[in-house]
């Protein structure tokens, strides 16, 4: 039961921020706050479970990667633990342009954990606290009726104040587990699910959602027959997440991930037990991702597919269980059995842990700031899962920003908010804030309209600046990437200015490239922009050239090969700017607008955006509501 | 593409009186002048609010002889660079010249957007501000209205197929791109480029037809009303010149609205011969009727068809209603036959003064007539247009061009073995500019098409 009257006492420990939750939102959020100089606790329901990867063991992917490198640049943890504790290494996409090269790692779990809690542990200003936290207590300014965080209660019934508080409940909040006909009251793992606060923040006027998502099973590694499957082996040459690691660093020995594939006989298994899933008997309420199907959904809504990859991928070193990638089910443990079993190579598999769904309560996020402080309610900041998200780098790159925003508040300063053409991580958050979504939102690299701009490998040149002015960035880090930007600009001016001549060595080397020969002379940067060509290929026909560090090369390369179509977006977000810097005041009165047609009163009510161009990224406001709206927000600049 | 800055639309109402301005406003608009006249000297280099004689050229063709003023900002209507193109040579040069100037750089101005600019740089009085939203509201309503109902079905439909496509290889590559593990995207282009072929040639045959009006309809929104059998088809068909509407001798034949376009002139009419208005229970037939108060509602003239062989009845005195107030040509049908109805008892019966024409659509007399009567009305200013309907065209043949752009730099990249990553860029300016015609966002359509239509992995 939760406490008692009598149990109620007040922990007269100083704090400034409160953190709810310690998964990679909640460890970002307080490692920030910390860091900026704000006396910081962190709850979890166990300190076991800190920086937990409860579902695949991976840091990165196909724009996650990105997100990684921009909480790095902006002076994150998620990438310097993930370059000590991966075991293998991949940089998907290479052969495609730089825009969607993306890091994946495999992590060691518990290595990742172990880790990242070190790292809580020694950082000043900043105390764990193992307690479930269920209530957020607040005061009502008389005046306004807005409310304003003053501190929170546990469990336990202890009251903590505090002047914010940044909520980072993952999938813990009234959390239930299933599959088949089996339910459990409990968080991710069977850790403890956090009961109470849902209550607490409905009553402060929060309306909650109800989301859904999966995990397959882990079966054990002696019980794998991998001689049935394919080996995917990492990278041979390693590059690390975070800007700060040194290169060298990283180049270990790596494990391998083994693919093999479903049949028939698995889809036939799956399709004669569809009436025991939870999915159809109604036990799961939650609406689940259409990204991450379970195996069953993909067997129901791709039944013209003869086979499904299965990815094997070992959680770690110290640990023998793997991973089934591409099989996540909520179906009863006995199907469980049968379809991993007929999978080649699975035929004997053991499983050590079953697959299974997870129902939690999370938020509509539309009732946050860009600055992921609640609107109605001042000090109240959230991150994570708990926002509607998916993915460990999502909550993380919130959990930052929440932190960040949270000492901001403090600071008396304005909130940071990184819009949608300086990172991925103002794509996420502004599609959060101000779109619907009936379902996890996960990062995916079509949803940046400007994703040439926001490549994985210039993230330092688009946020460490940020991350310096925040206080989260080094001076000699900052005072690095200044240097390295004065080369890349220095090169690719030089680059653009390099005459070459039709001359036989020039010839020989475009022959050996199979590149057509020159008729007359051109510069060095036309050269480099020929599909065959690159700046590293064309050495020996540049004599000035003077050694360059990798990632200068790296940078000049890009930007001069890609010139054309990076021009195009940076005058696209020229455009994206002037709408994004109309703000709209706080007070505006919609209502008041006559012309407004009504869907757009309502949404605009409903989500209040922060700029013009926020409001012309809602769903239901016009270009002519958009008008209507600069005009009368002409008229009242002038009043 | 949809960040040009500088804007460009016919200033003027549109008729035939022959004189028509296109105004062009923005920090383009001296170099896209430049592009574009000929002159004694380099309007860039000219004094403000000065005015040049000179011709409009596009490539070697000669548009129009114009008078050409500038003007700089902010002394301006908009407060902007302005450029202001008066152009002699009628309707249709006046719509040449404005999109020579949208070739060169500029873009269609939204409804309004002349009126806000003004406004947001502070050329307007603040007292105005209602005004100005009530500008911009409605002429966006009939913007709209015009540009997605006066699409024609089939280019609707086409262009709804073109899209669909797009979204579709778009959606295949970003899911590729997203779950590179799962799905491979090697050698796309190949197949790409074969799927674009045919819609680019889609695009250029709609872009070639969009000067003769087939994307919408443009010109004087007629509508014939008439008792069933008064002749109302018949009458369309002498004017039109061919069989269109079925004429039969049974009441309530044509059931549907037909159109047609019809040049009387030189007046652009764009006809609409409705049901004949009849109180029926059939219910075919009262879609019909519903649909001809609806255009009657929104027309810029009705011909009113009374049968001269039959007496005046209660489908009479309700079409009577319907028409009162507006813009009406009377026609007495049936001249030929015994006169039932004659044309004092008509003038009697009808509420407004309206002018009355006896004609036989059977012998096509009085036909001259009608033209006479029409041309008239349009010269004293009677009859006129919205001139946001052609604009509507501009804007529309405009997407098609910037679809059409995209989809040759696709192409480009395709040649160029760039990554598949940069086509999806261009495929989708091209899935977003068709879909400005159709009245189209692109909303979550992308995320949407990836989930449905692939299987991703995890």
């Amino acid at each position: 039961m939760k406490y008692s009257v009598n149990s109620v006492w007040e922990n007269k420990d100083q704090y400034d921020v409160a953190v709810v939750g310690a998964g990679h939102a909640g460890c970002e959020a307080a490692l920030a706050a910390a860091r900026l100089g704000f006396r910081t606790v962190l709850f979890t329901v166990s300190v076991d479970s800190i920086a937990l990867m409860p579902c695949n063991p991976n840091i990165g992917g196909s724009s996650k990667g990105h997100l990684v490198r921009e909480i790095d640049a902006l002076g994150g943890e998620m990438g310097k633990v993930i370059d000590r504790t991966f075991i293998q290494s991949k940089m998907l996409n290479r052969s495609k342009g730089p825009a969607v090269h993306s890091l994946r790692a495999q992590a060691d779990k518990s290595a990742y954990s172990r880790a990242m809690r070190q790292v809580l542990q020694e950082q000043e200003n900043l105390d764990i606290r193992q307690m479930e936290v269920t209530d957020i207590l607040t005061e009502t300014n008389p005046e306004s009726g807005k409310r304003t965080v003053t501190g929170l209660q546990t469990y336990s019934g202890a009251i903590y104040r505090c002047r914010a508080v940044v909520l980072c409940t993952g999938t813990y909040l009234r959390a239930r587990c299933i599959y088949g006909d089996v339910s459990m009251q409990t968080g991710p793992n069977g850790l403890q699910a956090a009961n109470y606060l849902t209550e607490s923040l409905k009553s402060l006027g929060i309306e909650m959602n109800r989301f859904k998502t999966g995990t397959p099973a882990r079966i054990d590694k002696r019980s794998v027959d991998f001689s049935k499957m394919e080996e995917q082996k990492g990278d041979e040459h390693v590059v690390p997440f975070s800007f700060t690691t040194d290169p060298d660093s990283v180049q270990i020995d790596q494990v391998s991930c083994w693919l093999t594939y479903t049949n028939e006989t698995t889809h036939e298994i799956i399709r004669n037990n569809l009436d025991r899933s939870p999915l159809f008997s109604g036990m799961i309420e939650g609406t689940g991702p259409r990204y991450c199907p379970s195996i069953e959904d993909k067997v129901v809504k791709f039944s013209d597919k003869k086979r499904h990859q299965v990815f094997i991928e070992p959680e770690g070193i110290e640990t023998n269980e793997m991973y089934v990638g591409g099989m996540s089910s909520s179906l009863p443990e006995d199907v469980q059995y049968a379809m991993y079993r007929s999978v080649p190579g699975l035929e004997n598999a053991k499983i050590v842990r079953n697959a299974y769904a997870i129902e939690y309560d999370c938020i509509d996020a539309r009732q946050l700031k860009s600055t992921l402080e609640f609107k109605e309610i001042d000090g109240l900041f959230s991150g994570g899962q708990f926002n509607g998200s998916s993915g460990y780098e999502e909550a993380a790159a919130q959990g930052l920003i929440a932190g960040i925003n949270a000492a901001r508040k403090l600071q008396e300063k304005e909130g940071i908010v990184i819009d949608r053409s300086q990172g991925y991580i103002g794509v996420l958050i502004d599609d959060l804030v101000t779109k619907e979504s009936h379902e996890p939102y996960r990062m995916m690299t079509s949803r940046a309209e400007y994703r040439l701009l926001l490549r994985q490998d210039n993230a330092d040149q688009r946020l460490t600046k940020i991350g310096y002015e925040i206080g989260l960035v080094s001076e000699e880090r900052y005072e690095h990437l200044k240097e390295k930007e004065k080369m890349i600009a220095a090169e690719i001016e030089r680059v653009n200015h390099v005459n070459i001549g039709t001359s036989e060595k020039v010839q020989k080397i475009l022959e050996q490239h199979g590149s057509t020969a020159l008729v007359s002379g051109t510069t060095l940067a036309e050269l480099i922009r020929r599909p065959e060509l690159s700046y590293e290929v064309l050495a020996e026909i540049d004599e000035e050239r003077k050694v360059l560090p990798a990632e200068v090369i790296e940078q000049v390369n890009i930007n001069i090969k890609y010139d054309g179509y990076i021009k195009r977006q940076q005058r696209q977000v020229e455009q994206f700017k002037k709408l994004e810097n109309k703000k709209i005041p706080e007070e505006i009165n919609y209502d008041e607008i006559q012309s407004l047609r009504i869907e757009a009163k309502q949404k605009l009510n409903a989500i209040r955006p922060a700029s013009i161009g926020q409001a012309s990224r809602i769903s239901g406001v016009s270009p002519a509501d958009v008008s209507v709206l600069l005009v009368y927000l002409g008229g009242k600049n002038r009043e | 593409m949809l960040n040009k800055e500088t804007i460009a639309a016919i200033s003027t109402g549109m008729s035939n009186s022959g004189i028509g301005i296109v105004r062009i406003s923005g920090d383009d608009a001296f170099q896209i002048i430049d592009r574009i006249y000929k002159g004694k000297k380099k309007l860039s280099e000219a004094d403000s609010h000065t005015i040049h004689y000179g011709f409009i050229k596009d490539g070697g063709e000669t548009v129009d002889e114009v008078l050409v003023s500038v003007m700089r900002a902010p002394r301006t209507f908009t407060g902007e660079d302005t450029v202001e193109i008066n152009c002699h040579g009628g309707v249709y040069v006046v719509q040449r010249v404005l999109e020579t100037v949208l070739k060169n750089g500029a873009r269609p101005a939204e409804p309004g957007e002349f009126t806000k600019r003004a406004f947001l740089n502070g050329k307007m009085d603040l007292s105005q501000a209602e005004a100005v939203i009530d500008v911009i509201t409605s002429k966006n309503e009939y913007a709209l209205q015009s540009s997605v109902s006066q699409l024609r079905g089939s280019v609707k439909k086409k262009i709804e197929t073109m899209r669909e496509t797009l979204l579709y290889h778009t959606a295949f590559i970003e899911t590729a791109l997203d779950d590179p593990e799962h799905i491979s995207v090697d050698g796309y282009g190949e197949t790409l480029e074969k799927e674009l072929i045919p819609i680019r040639e889609e695009l250029k045959k709609l872009i070639d037809s969009a000067g003769n009006g087939r994307i919408i309809k443009e010109g004087i929104q007629t509508v014939i009303l008439g008792k069933p059998n008064a002749g109302k088809s018949s009458l369309l068909n002498v004017l039109s010149g061919r069989e269109r509407a079925i004429v039969t001798e049974i009441e309530g034949t044509t059931r549907d609205v037909l159109e047609e376009q019809i040049h009387l002139n030189g007046l652009n009419l764009n006809m609409i011969d409705t049901a004949g208005i009849r109180q029926t229970e059939d219910v075919v037939e009262k879609i019909g009727v519903e649909k001809a108060r609806e255009y009657a509602e929104s027309a810029d003239l009705i011909i009113y068809v009374a049968d001269a062989s039959r007496k005046l009845d209660e489908n009479d005195r309700e079409i009577v209603q319907i028409i009162a107030g507006k813009k009406v040509v009377v026609l007495l049908n049936k001249s030929d036959l015994e006169p039932v109805l004659t044309r004092e008892e008509l003038g009697i019966f009808l509420e407004d003064e309206f002018p009355v024409i006896e004609v036989s659509a059977k012998e096509e007399k009085g036909i001259r007539e009608l033209e006479q009567q029409l041309k008239t009305m349009f010269l004293s200013g009677d009859l006129s247009f919205n001139d946001e309907v052609m604009i509507t065209n501009m804007r529309q043949k405009s997407a098609l061009q910037d679809a059409y752009m995209s989809l040759r730099k696709v192409q480009e990249s395709i040649e160029d073995q760039m990554p598949e990553d940069f086509y999806s860029i261009d495929l989708m300016d091209a899935y977003e500019a068709l879909g400005s015609i159709t009245g189209e966002t692109i909303g979550e359509d992308l995320v949407n098409e990836i989930f449905s239509k692939f299987c991703m992995g995890k």
